[in-house]
């Protein structure tokens, strides 16, 4: 990795204080998204990945809260900045795209309204100016009679078209970095993949990186250069999608990746990962995965393995160690 | 839309149908209506007269049509107490009580809407706090203590405002007005503040709920997520949403503050219909009773109408889904 | 919440508390004494119940008894100010009855009016909304077009109405005797369309359910196990409205009272007490018309922090 990354996470903690003492939600997670760059954030639900998305992005809900670690925007750290100088930031600098279109837009303004607010709030144009720019990115994320939809209101288009506003709104001021969180989930399967490489089009063509949240390995191959696997708040593997997808490295991935039916291929059972993700008041000590995985080694139940390297990829699992070693 | 209003329209002829109905019952069975007229010594043959010249023989259908005709007419017959038609009283009490309302509903809509929207903002900060104490107060305490408090605190010991009456009426044609004389407002202030603290408290707790629940919909993070000015966020995208049902509550409230009256205007000796209705309950006279439940029932059915008709002026949902039925 | 001492192998249930300590362990319970507003409402409520309860044996006078009360205490003033009489700890009324005990005897009224309101209300309510939701088509369309009419009227409109018409059916004077059950009468009126509502949409849910049908097939009749299956899910809802309105109850009743259509002054209320005193706030005692309001004004303040809390504590979604 040369030059300075675009978004880099360090160490990142995010802490849910309860009456049953403070939950670790996420739990000292790095990783580093360059220029351009599509990064696949895959988990199960309570992973972790949409607090990432938020804690990057500034909008974590009290009484969650950033404890430790740091994000940087091109070097410039972030994740402490005042309240004023974040909000300024949102929307310039790092969009979000949410999870269910048929909510994330108010229902009394006209999508033209939300739009041109959004355009102004961030650059220095005229009201004017704002409303051709407006226009240009709904025709651009393929909205028809743009001029004229302006001034409809959400509930006036479907679940899809909608989702192709949110995309706009979050890219209208072209910011440097996307965060799609689930953009897909909420939408028929028929549009689904229009969508996503709708995302995937725009955000080249913008040349903005974006950090695509989601619980679905297929659309992570489809669209992502890089992986990260997250579990109980961890980074359990991270590298190039190629790799991961081709030879993951820990047995979660190689879980996950057991579980994604294939079209082409054979007729294998899918198979699956038994029991379920540890709650947050219930992680176990040493490697949060220890319980569920057939490798299980003493060392995985004492001590919690960090980020090793695996071939292009990097996964934390102390069987990589040993299997290093081994080799040796 | 004009299907809508249509329909509303009916409901409304409906329930005042109902409720003509309910008076109609009171008036012409609840105590009999001549006993009410005559005196001990009237002979059971000028009792027949009278009912058969009341039309008190005919068939109930065709009695109830006759009440539904006088009323919309707004002659509900003589009182019995006063012996003067019934309108004319109300009429002549009429414009008391509704600048009285008036003025409690905008004190109310004024101070309860922008305090329900800082509460719901800053749900931590020690100003919200003591407002919310002062709402729960204010709920708690009856409205006739209310009333009692202040005359106590502003008539009595500070002397500062008078504790009954209208003060200084000017006419305006039928409509008798206090706003234009100092002590027709020194006199109407106290009272307002009476009647409006309750429906206050009641629209600043709804808006503030109402607030916490748009600030947690996703639209409103989309829109911080969008890095949009907090000032915008706050009073365009999430108070706008919050209108739809505090249009609704506020309108049932302007409804009750009327009827609400009651109370205050028997605190203040406040000279409106509400203190006619209760001198009416208590001695029994019908017509009076009945002709103020028919005027408060059409009082509220208008006010829904025109809150309805708000709805599509708020909300855009509701113009396309109503078009396409 | 227990501690093992020895290992026997007499451990069949580890991870079953019992009931008591389940709801010790509960978070409603931990949110009760948490919150320590909820706490003191609480024991102000209990301390009103309680001083109205047993009015008969704690109060120092028997305000109701002609033979104990004497004109020539009138109008004395609380403890504390000039010409104060020590067995009159806040003071005397017009007729030299004790104004303390009027507030405990005064609460027993105002309170048995309440709670019996709020109780004919709810059970009222509960029925109407069990069969709105249950039998559905015309009686649902019925019930509730009722309930909505009713809505457009405030509770006090109502019951200053059903109290005019019972003075014209029965006449003034025996109002009198009926007094009591006419207001109860009038109050739970006015209060039932809240507890239908809600009842009525929970069996609208549950109706639908599988087992309800299943039931059908089998032969149990489906309203008996609508009734054990929606009471149950809907017994939060009605207690949290219950609460409230039992505020509101004793609010409406001390109001009608003070508008002088509710309990005759030989057996006063604390609404009743305000407006024997009202008459005497500008000639200055003031103590005849204040603390009976005061009292009610604490007492509604009280039930209605607990239904706050009550509201809150089941439905954690609103906070």
């Amino acid at each position: 990795m040369t030059g300075q990354p675009l978004l880099s996470v360090k160490d990142l903690r995010v802490e849910f204080p309860s009456r049953r003492g403070v939950l670790t939600a996420i739990d000292g997670i790095s990783f580093d998204l360059r220029e351009g760059e599509v990064l696949g954030v895959v988990g199960e639900s309570g992973a972790g990945k949409s607090l990432t998305g938020t804690a990057v992005i500034g909008l974590l809900e009290p009484p969650g809260r950033i404890a430790g670690g740091e994000i940087r925007l091109k070097g410039e750290r972030i994740d402490n900045l005042p309240p004023a100088a974040m909000r300024k930031l949102r929307g310039k600098r790092i969009g979000m795209v949410f999870q269910d279109p048929l909510t994330s837009l108010n229902p009394l303004f006209t999508i033209g309204d939300q739009i041109i607010e959004t355009i102004m709030t961030h650059l220095p144009v005229s009201e004017r100016q704002a409303r051709d720019r407006a226009v240009a990115l709904l025709e651009e994320v393929g909205i028809p009679a743009a001029g004229q939809r302006l001034s409809a209101y959400p509930h006036q288009f479907s679940g899809g078209m909608r989702q192709r506003v949110v995309i706009a709104l979050a890219l209208c001021a072209e910011p440097e970095l996307v965060i799609a969180d689930e953009p897909t989930t909420a939408l028929d399967v028929s549009v689904q993949s229009q969508i996503i490489r709708l995302l995937q089009r725009v955000c080249r063509d913008h040349g903005t990186a974006v950090m695509l949240i989601t619980h679905d390995m297929g659309v992570i191959a489809e669209t992502a250069d890089r992986v990260a696997v997250m579990y109980s708040g961890r980074i359990a593997e991270i590298g190039p999608v190629r790799d991961v997808i081709k030879s993951p490295s820990h047995p979660y991935t190689i879980g996950l990746m057991g579980a994604i039916p294939s079209l082409t291929g054979d007729h294998d059972r899918l198979t699956q990962i038994p029991g379920s993700m540890p709650r947050l008041d219930s992680i176990p000590t040493g490697c949060a995965f220890n319980p569920r995985c057939a490798l299980t080694m003493d060392r995985c139940r004492v001590e919690r393995p960090d980020l090793i390297p695996a071939g292009e990829s990097q996964a934390a699992c102390w069987k990589l160690l040993e299997s290093e070693e081994a080799s040796r | 839309m004009l299907a809508f209003t249509i329909r509303r329209l009916l409901q409304a002829v409906l329930v005042m149908l109902v409720v003509a109905l309910i008076s109609f019952t009171l008036f012409r069975f609840v105590g009999d209506p001549v006993n009410q007229m005559v005196g001990v010594e009237t002979t059971p043959e000028q009792r027949e007269a009278l009912r058969e010249r009341l039309g008190l023989n005919d068939p109930v259908l065709v009695q109830f049509g006759r009440f539904i005709t006088k009323a919309a007419r707004f002659d509900f017959g003589t009182s019995y107490q006063f012996r003067q038609p019934v309108a004319e009283l109300i009429g002549r009490r009429l414009p008391a009580t509704l600048e009285l309302s008036f003025v409690s509903a905008v004190l109310a809509l004024l101070v309860g809407i922008p305090m329900g929207v800082y509460t719901g903002l800053h749900r931590d900060s020690w100003l919200s706090k003591l407002f919310l104490s002062i709402s729960l107060i204010g709920i708690s305490l009856p409205t006739f203590f209310i009333g009692i408090l202040l005359i106590f605190v502003f008539a009595v010991t500070l002397q500062w405002l008078p504790s009954f009456g209208r003060g200084g009426v000017v006419q305006l044609g039928w409509w008798s007005t206090g706003l234009l004389t100092w002590s027709g407002i020194k006199a109407l202030i106290l009272p307002a503040i009476t009647l409006g603290l309750f429906q206050m408290t009641l629209i600043m707790r709804l808006v503030r709920s109402e607030m916490l629940e748009v600030i947690r919909t996703d639209y409103i993070k989309f829109a911080r997520a969008r890095g949009l000015r907090e000032r915008s966020i706050n009073f365009r995208h999430a108070l706008k949403n919050t209108l739809v049902p505090v249009i609704t509550i506020t309108g049932l409230q302007l409804g009750s503050i009327i009827a609400f009256a009651i109370i205050t205007e028997t605190v203040f000796q406040w000279p409106g219909m509400g203190l006619l209705f209760l001198q009416a309950v208590q001695n029994v006279d019908i017509p009076i009773m009945a002709a103020y439940l028919m005027l408060i029932a059409f009082l509220f059915v208008t006010i829904n109408l025109i809150v309805d008709l708000l709805y599509f002026r708020v909300d855009p949902r509701l113009r396309v889904e109503r078009a396409a039925h | 919440m227990t501690t093992v001492t020895d290992k026997t192998p007499d451990r069949q249930e580890p991870a079953a508390p019992g009931r008591i300590a389940r709801v010790l362990d509960s978070d409603i319970f931990h949110s009760f004494w948490r919150s320590k507003v909820t706490v003191l409402s609480a024991f102000i409520t209990l301390l009103f119940i309680i001083g109205a309860a047993f009015a008969p044996w704690l109060a120092p006078h028997n305000p109701f008894d002609l033979a104990t009360i004497s004109i020539l205490d009138a109008r004395l003033p609380p403890i504390g100010m000039e010409y104060h009489d020590p067995s009159y700890l806040l003071g005397t009324d017009d007729q030299g009855r004790d104004v303390f005990s009027g507030i405990l005897y005064g609460a027993r009224i105002s309170l048995a009016v309440g709670f019996l309101s709020v109780f004919f209300a709810a059970v009222v309510g509960v029925l109407l909304g069990l069969i709105a939701g249950y039998v559905g088509g015309k009686v649902d369309a019925i019930i509730m077009r009722i309930a909505e009419v009713q809505l457009t009227f405030p509770a006090i409109l109502i019951a200053l109405l059903v109290d005019g018409v019972a003075r014209a059916l029965v006449g003034n004077l025996d109002r009198e005797r009926y007094a009591f059950w006419i207001l109860v009468f009038s109050i739970a009126l006015s209060f039932w369309v809240q507890f239908a509502r809600t009842v009525r949409g929970s069996t609208l849910v549950e109706r639908n359910k599988e087992y309800v049908q299943a039931a059908r097939l089998i032969g149990i009749p489906p309203f008996l196990i609508m009734i054990r299956h929606v009471l149950p899910n809907v017994i939060g809802p009605v207690l949290v409205i219950a609460t409230i309105n039992l505020g509101l109850a004793v609010i409406t009743e001390a109001t009608l009272s003070f508008l002088g259509v509710g309990i005759p002054p030989t057996q006063p209320s604390l609404g009743t007490l305000v407006r024997i005193g009202n008459d005497f706030l500008f000639s200055g005692e003031w103590w005849i018309a204040m603390f009976p309001g005061c009292a009610l004004a604490i007492l509604v303040l009280a039930v209605n922090l607990l239904g706050d809390w009550l509201r809150d504590a089941l439905n954690p979604k609103l906070r």
